[in-house]
């Protein structure tokens, strides 16, 4: 069989779709991701490369191996149930736009060498940017924007960190660099800037939640996990990695607990389940890159579930604010069971999906003797299902009654939530099925007693927390706000700094002027002192005694000269 | 700060779906899995994991060390909503 690169399937549907319209054009949003799934399956693309010559140079275009398949495959279940659920997406350039960002992800993760990577790379930014300011506010273009320029950043390091690299080894191909070298180290930042690493994350947390109902779900999918895939081809096994990816389970699910718009808790709530990848990742054993792979597969769809269902709720509702919505679960009680499942797993419960990738990921970095790093991890497998696994439903579908009463979602939506939940549930509870996919064999049993005992306990009694906080008032109520993160930097810091910066230097400059003014009268005053009309050099007196003087002097010399004669 | 309060009446859990029943049934699991602890043999990898009742105390407070911080996060981070708008 040919070998036909999923993204060219997806950028030729993208053209084809500025073409169609109505359902047409809905219906071949999702036929395009189907096709190039099924060619994916059915072939067996790992056996050989599609290289390209540009200007001398061998670009691998497509090279699938087992650990890019994983993310191949979830990538084209994420655009097949965002195809669905934006089904009454009617506009032909967003679809368009969705098929080129999830190409280009497809594109990213298939190619093998850095030009390519840096090619899709920014192609990805673009699309999804555009998806970020589709929803046509000016808060979302603002937004959109400080995405896009953070992106381009992102980009740009990977591009100079590329020539360094092939500078330096005369090779271009991707594949394990560790952390070595200028060149490493600029890739590294690149991939941590889109991987959301610790003070680098704030345009996940800005933008993502400024989209449309659709674009989020879109958005959640790709970007990060792209970031994911590279840092685990390029850098496994790097030991900052562990102590980056313990830092980003933790911190953010202090926010995620008084962050008031919903689709931003999840956002937090996406940094946290990255990090456990990241630190999968430093790890850098067999288990944990494949628990790493394997909860960045499940995270696509758990999470998509989550942003599926919030879509859900912001489109019927328009409202996303957990102070604003509450006892929607009398209106949409199939969003909210949908919903519940999404909770269920990124809260890891036994027999969901986030359980069995999770605990993978904490196996590792115990056998590894990575004890403190083991605690931070427990301690966000607790917070997160407090905050995602509780709050979000607790705070859409019950908590007070808001008044609010709705039509269900629509059964696009509620189609698109159904397949996500039933992937939840059926790798949860048969997670042989995932493992046969991950990069190195493992005979890994989520399923003993040890495990599912510890983790039902750290559930319940997390739960239990939350029971006796809510009930004696100490929980925290959602509250109308923002709360100031790293983007204070540029959204106001660097304001105020430059203008604390130009005051600072303006009077440092009208002072030196003044100073210098001063010195050069007193100078002049000096000069003028000796030189001037009534200074001693230019006294009569003096001039006369000049000339005589010289005359004198010269007499003398004509004497001098006589008597020498 | 006045403009941050509001009316919070969500310390009310749904009556309609029967909360006490709920929570009846909740704290029973959670006295389950209490005395699950003791009888069933685990083995271990951290020297932690062999205190009684570890993961049930240390999931309960470690939910609520999060939700006090945060709760204390929110005085120095907490701005009004239109905190961006003139940026």
């Amino acid at each position: 069989m040919i070998e036909l690169p999923s993204f060219v399937i997806f950028f030729i549907g993208a053209v084809g779709a500025l073409f169609l319209r109505g359902r047409i054009l809905a219906s071949w949003a999702i036929t395009v991701p189907v096709i190039s799934g099924l060619l994916l399956v059915l072939s067996d693309p790992t056996e050989q490369a599609v290289t390209m010559s540009v200007a001398g140079i061998e670009l691998t275009i497509f090279q699938p191996d087992r650990l890019s398949l994983v993310f191949g495959y979830v990538f084209h279940i994420a655009a097949i149930f965002g195809g669905i659920f934006s089904w009454r997406m009617t506009n032909p350039i967003s679809k368009a736009t969705t098929l080129v960002y999830a190409g280009s992800a497809l594109g990213a993760v298939f190619c093998r060498d850095l030009i390519s990577l840096f090619l899709f790379w920014e192609l990805m930014a673009f699309s999804s940017a555009y998806l970020v300011v589709c929803s046509g506010s000016t808060k979302a273009a603002r937004a959109g924007v400080r995405y896009l320029t953070i992106q381009i950043i992102s980009g740009l390091l990977l591009l100079a960190g590329a020539v360094l690299h092939y500078s330096q080894t005369g090779s271009i191909e991707f594949t394990h660099m560790g952390l070595s070298g200028t060149a490493a180290l600029l890739i590294f930042i690149a991939f941590g800037i889109k991987c959301a690493f610790p003070l680098l994350h704030n345009w996940l947390t800005e933008a993502y939640p400024e989209s449309t109902p659709d674009g989020t779900v879109f958005l959640s999918a790709f970007t990060t996990k792209v970031a994911v895939y590279a840092l685990a081809r390029g850098f496994a096994g790097t030991e900052s990695l562990i102590y980056i990816g313990a830092i980003m389970t933790c911190f953010p699910i202090f926010y995620a607990v008084i962050e008031n718009d919903l689709r931003r808790v999840l956002a937090y709530s996406m940094i946290n389940q990255i990090g456990f990848m990241v630190c999968g990742i430093g790890i850098g054993t067999e288990l944990a890159i494949n628990g790493a792979t394997a909860h960045a597969f499940n995270d696509v769809i758990f999470k998509g579930l989550l942003m599926m269902s919030m879509g859900a709720v912001l489109y019927r509702t328009g409202k996303m604010n957990g102070s604003d919505l509450g006892g929607l679960y009398k209106s949409m009680p199939k969003t909210a069971a949908l919903c519940i499942v999404g909770a269920a797993s990124i809260s890891a419960f036994p027999l969901f999906s986030g359980f069995v990738s999770k605990s993978m990921v904490m196996s590792a970095a115990l056998e590894e003797g990575y004890m403190i790093i083991w605690i931070a991890l427990l301690f966000a497998s607790a917070g997160v299902f407090h905050h995602a696994g509780i709050k979000i439903p607790f705070f859409a579908f019950f908590a007070h009654d808001s008044g609010i009463r709705v039509k269900e979602a629509p059964t696009s939506m509620l189609i698109a939530m159904g397949i996500a939940a039933f992937l939840c549930i059926g790798i949860g509870s048969f997670p042989q099925l995932l493992y046969s996919l991950l990069p190195y064999e493992t005979n890994y049993s989520a399923y003993d007693t040890t495990h599912v005992l510890a983790q039902i306990q750290i559930l319940l009694f997390s739960a239990l927390a939350f029971v006796w906080l809510k009930l004696s008032g100490i929980y925290p109520p959602e509250l109308r706000s923002v709360n100031i993160d790293v983007e204070w930097i540029y959204r106001k810091g660097l304001f105020t700094a430059y203008r604390t910066g130009a005051y600072i230097v303006q009077t440092l400059v009208s002072y030196g002027y003044t100073l210098l003014t001063r010195l050069a009268k007193r100078t002049f005053r000096g000069i003028t002192r000796v030189t001037g009309r009534s200074s001693r050099l230019a006294s009569e007196r003096t001039v006369d005694l000049m000339i005589v003087s010289v005359v004198v002097s010269f007499a003398v010399f004509l004497v001098y000269h006589l008597l020498n004669l | 700060m006045a403009n941050f309060k509001q009316k919070d009446n969500d310390t009310q859990l749904p009556r309609a779906v029967g909360l006490r029943r709920i929570l009846r049934w909740f704290y029973a699991a959670c006295a389950l899995v209490l005395i699950l602890d003791i009888v069933i043999h685990r083995h271990v990898m951290h020297p932690w994991e062999n205190l009684l009742f570890f993961y049930c105390v240390f999931g309960f407070v470690a939910c609520v060390i999060l939700v006090v911080v945060a709760k204390w996060m929110r005085k120095p981070l907490m701005r009004s909503e239109e905190y961006y708008d003139n940026d």
